[in-house]
């Protein structure tokens, strides 16, 4: 299970944002080191304190050499696992192994991208060589997620629409976020379709951004000016790479990965005070809520209707406006721990969800195809 | 030496062929052509024609401007063996592709694509 060596044994002593959502004239690795810098003020330590680095950065082949080549260290655990969106949770359990076991002291996860600026399309990775004759994007398996939800359980565009309004509501409580116009469900439903049922209102931004978080062995957290945020749960699942090989395209596999973060933890879904699910595609949001058992399969659009996640409703879902309407560089997953953290701290503003004791990051990666859980709590959770 | 699995499917479509393998150990049809059973691991797996009938799984309309060609389809259609591909399906609207529509297989050439599998409607559509 794993809980014993991962449940309260590592926090997050730093997170830091770069600018975004539009920085021209900034590289991937500029805006990644920004992002760190800002993490490592936010800490209250310094670069050369880094001794292990994991990183994953758009179009870089040997991300955690060149992210410490850039920053000048030299770290004595290095780890790129690509999984697509989903990399950064999923970097959270092997830093949190990696600092129990000893193997470094402080562990970066880093992120950087300049997608908009440097019109770079996510998504670009080596065709499926069944799949490239259909023109097939990255939206379109989303799409048929979307498509085969309501065949199935009379899901409707409304629903899933509710999901955009609510990010947009978030991140109208952001004063950095991209889009901060008001959005209405009939917005969404009159909005440009791109591909069948999804609306470009129901896909995320393309946003320039990095991300970066520092964490420590929690008994070495303390000494840091921020309240440590603790890792008390997280897995990693997969069910295919194509979307063609997805047994069922209404249960992604966060039905797997949830569960286990969750026992992990110790916690059960009416435990968590605020949740940042990676939403590429507003189905992507229903889709976990169910998975993670925070609804049952097939309610999800239900479950949605009547503003249930957006500010003022029963549980408060991508406080910060998500990657509908904060930011959405090539991967987002880095950008569901730093607003996890943030709210867990109390630093959230506008948007601050009360009281809020346990949070849970989730990322998505490819088509569906990886899925990664991650819980955190403050202090009086452990 | 024997070309792989993907090569070998490639060459059956040329030939006019759509073939699909199926594991001796277990009798589970596979789709995409690999190298170990993904059900049971066996590597011993025969390829077979299949009745190239099959139903769609789900289906959406890829929204495209009339100048670069126009909305086309992008489907997953479910082969009455079990294994699901990525396919389009022909010879109607891309909307009025819709899920549970019983479709025929048909082998297209184009451009660099080389062969690849495309489908007709069979008949009526009907709920699954």
């Amino acid at each position: 299970m794993g809980a014993d060596t991962v449940r309260g044994r590592a926090a997050v002593v730093g997170v830091g944002l770069s600018e975004f959502p539009e920085v021209p004239g900034w590289s991937h690795f500029e805006l990644m080191a920004q992002a760190v810098d800002r993490a490592l003020a936010d800490a209250g330590i310094g670069k050369n304190d880094i001794d292990g680095v994991f990183a994953v950065v758009d179009r870089a082949s040997l991300p955690a050499a060149m992210v410490s080549e850039y920053l000048g260290i030299r770290p004595k655990v290095l780890e790129g696992t690509m999984l697509g969106g989903s990399s950064f949770v999923n970097f959270l359990q092997w830093a949190a192994l990696a600092l129990e076991a000893g193997l470094c002291e402080v562990a970066l996860i880093a992120y950087g991208s300049n997608a908009r600026s440097g019109r770079v399309r996510p998504g670009g990775t080596v065709p499926i060589p069944y799949e490239s004759a259909y023109g097939a994007r990255l939206v379109t398996s989303y799409a048929l997620a979307a498509a085969r939800h309501m065949h199935q359980y009379g899901t409707t565009r409304a629903q899933l629409a509710e999901v955009a309004v609510a990010a947009r509501a978030w991140a109208r409580k952001n004063p950095k976020a991209m889009m901060r116009d008001p959005l209405a469900i009939e917005d969404v439903l009159r909005s440009r379709m791109v591909s069948d049922p999804l609306t470009v209102a129901d896909c995320c931004l393309i946003t320039d951004g990095g991300g970066a978080v520092i964490m420590k062995r929690a008994d070495r957290a303390k000494d840091h000016s921020k309240k440590p945020v603790y890792l008390l749960g997280v897995a990693a699942e997969t069910s295919h790479q194509g979307i063609a090989q997805m047994e069922d395209l209404t249960v992604s596999a966060a039905a797997r990965s949830g569960p286990r973060a969750f026992a992990m933890a110790g916690l059960r879904p009416e435990d968590v005070d605020v949740l940042a699910l990676y939403d590429a595609f507003s189905i992507n949001t229903l889709l976990f809520l169910e998975d993670l058992g925070f609804c049952k399969k097939g309610e999800g659009g239900a479950f949605l209707s009547g503003g249930a996640i957006a500010p003022g409703g029963r549980l408060p879902v991508n406080t910060n406006g998500g990657g509908l309407s904060c930011l959405h560089p090539g991967m987002y997953g880095v950008f569901t721990i730093i607003e996890t953290v943030t709210q867990l701290r109390g630093e959230a503003g506008e948007r601050q969800v009360r009281d809020a004791k346990v949070g849970l990051a989730h990322g998505n990666g490819g088509s569906l195809s990886t899925q990664v859980t991650s819980i955190f709590g403050t202090a009086e959770t452990l | 030496m024997t070309p792989g699995p993907e090569l070998t499917y490639q060459n059956y479509l040329a030939a006019g062929e759509f073939r699909i393998q199926r594991c001796d150990q277990c009798a589970k049809h596979v789709f995409y052509p690999r190298v170990l059973c993904p059900a049971c691991g066996s590597s011993k797996l025969s390829w077979i024609r299949p009745s190239g009938t099959g139903t769609v799984y789900s289906t959406t309309v890829m929204r495209r401007k009339a100048e670069s060609g126009g909305d086309y389809n992008v489907c997953l259609v479910e082969l009455n063996e079990g294994p699901r591909l990525m396919s389009r399906v022909e010879g109607v609207p891309p909307q009025e592709v819709k899920i549970g529509m019983a479709v025929n297989a048909r082998i297209a050439s184009g451009g660099d694509e080389g062969h690849f599998v495309v489908f007709d409607p069979a008949g009526a559509a009907h709920g699954r």
